[in-house]
């Protein structure tokens, strides 16, 4: 079966087609929202950003050039929204400080218990990564965008989306170790 | 690292969660394979990355949806934006553009020899419809044509290209119409509009009224 693409859709609603936008939601909107809620970590609020990022969408579908791929663009329109968020929260600051304060819990009940378990470990150091690092690990492993599609998501060069990538999973290394798991790297 | 240098490496690292994620080009994606068989830590590493990545999607996987709540909140907003107003122009772009864009290419091979074909079919038939005119008429030569220019009103006529020879020779007959010459550059044809010559404000009339039919892509008065 032959679906219509997201760029056709995006030119229905820039024509005020409601159905196509519909369509459009409904294929893109579970992963812009954990997208929007890996940034902020509330749920309500990443619903709150979900419906904007659409109502955008809904609003500037007539300038959409298709220079890069339907979702790229949401991701774009969703990661201004959150940071938007995060500005007024007060979370500007997308640095590693954040992370560290947050990361300090090394030997709970709950941790130790976790490592016996390496993958759940992981997971739990994914969370405590800063936001920055969230981001970037998110839309590499996630959300499977190429270099030069985060580069265009984040608005940063090629090369500095690679740094940051290895800096993202430096840190994530030095959070397992704080775990007791040590992977030799880097 | 046996066949590389310290800043190769790195630069191969580097790439090493795109390749795990499957988003890399063809280029870098067989410089890291080769990398990965000829660098044992190299590997060792990769599958740190492999780790992460299944983990990261895990987590992601584990975060639930949305709830209802927002699609209703959004289609509310939307009801209440400004209606839009369409450009007639640019939908006709876009639908042409979105046409093209929802056939497979298998489609479209068949789509632009059916095209070719009725184009064809549709030449033959006017053609063909010309000459039975013309031999109702009776024998003439070609130095004597059977109507002349100035012996009536005419018209430069282009079909409609998915117009079928039926259809335009339904036209013809419902109006009184007779092919008198063509086709032309740009696919157009003279037709007679009246068997003598009629006043300016008169033809315009005419090709007015004869503009308005379906099978008609452009008409005008002519000599």
């Amino acid at each position: 079966m032959q679906t219509t693409s997201d760029e056709v859709l995006i030119g229905r609603i820039a024509g005020g087609d409601r159905l196509a936008m519909q369509v459009l939601y409904a294929r893109h909107h579970v992963r812009v929202y954990r997208f929007v809620l890996r940034l902020l970590r509330n749920e309500s609020t990443a619903e709150d950003v979900l419906s904007e990022v659409f109502l955008d969408v809904w609003r500037q579908a007539e300038k959409f050039e298709g220079r890069s791929a339907a979702a790229t663009w949401m991701l774009s329109i969703a990661r201004f929204k959150a940071l938007s968020v995060l500005r007024r929260q007060g979370e500007a600051e997308l640095d590693d400080e954040t992370a560290g304060a947050i990361a300090d819990h090394a030997d709970d009940p709950e941790s130790a218990l976790a490592k016996k378990d390496k993958g759940a470990v992981l997971r739990q150091c994914l969370t405590r990564l800063s936001a920055e690092h969230r981001e970037i690990i998110d839309l590499v492993y996630y959300h499977e965008k190429s270099v030069e599609e985060v580069a265009g998501i984040v608005g940063i060069p090629e090369a500095t989306v690679k740094t940051r990538m290895f800096y993202a999973r430096k840190k994530l290394s030095e959070l397992l170790k704080e775990r007791g798991i040590d992977r030799g790297w880097p | 690292m046996n066949t590389a240098n310290d800043g190769e490496r790195r630069d191969i690292e580097d790439l090493l969660p795109w390749h795990a994620a499957g988003t890399l080009g063809r280029r870098d994606r067989e410089r890291v394979e080769a990398a990965l068989a000829d660098d044992p830590e190299l590997a060792r590493r990769y599958e740190l990355v492999r780790e992460e990545l299944a983990q990261t999607i895990h987590l992601n996987e584990s975060l639930g949806a949305p709830s209802p709540r927002v699609m209703e909140t959004l289609l509310a907003k939307i009801g209440a934006e400004p209606a839009r107003r369409r450009r007639a122009s640019i939908d006709l772009g876009a639908r042409v553009r979105e046409f093209f864009a929802n056939l497979s290419p298998r489609t479209l091979a068949w789509s632009a020899s059916a095209a070719a074909l009725a184009i064809m079919l549709q030449a033959g038939l006017i053609a063909g419809f010309m000459l039975k005119q013309k031999s109702a008429g009776g024998y003439e030569t070609a130095s004597a044509p059977a109507e002349t220019a100035g012996e009536g009103s005419y018209a430069l006529i282009r079909f409609q290209p998915q117009a079928s020879a039926a259809d335009i020779t339904q036209f013809l007959a419902a109006n009184k119409l007779s092919i008198a010459g063509g086709p032309s550059a740009g696919a157009l044809y003279r037709v007679r509009i009246a068997t003598t010559k009629l006043a300016s404000s008169d033809r315009d009339r005419i090709v007015k009224a004869l503009q308005a039919d379906r099978v008609v892509g452009f008409i005008a008065t002519t000599e």
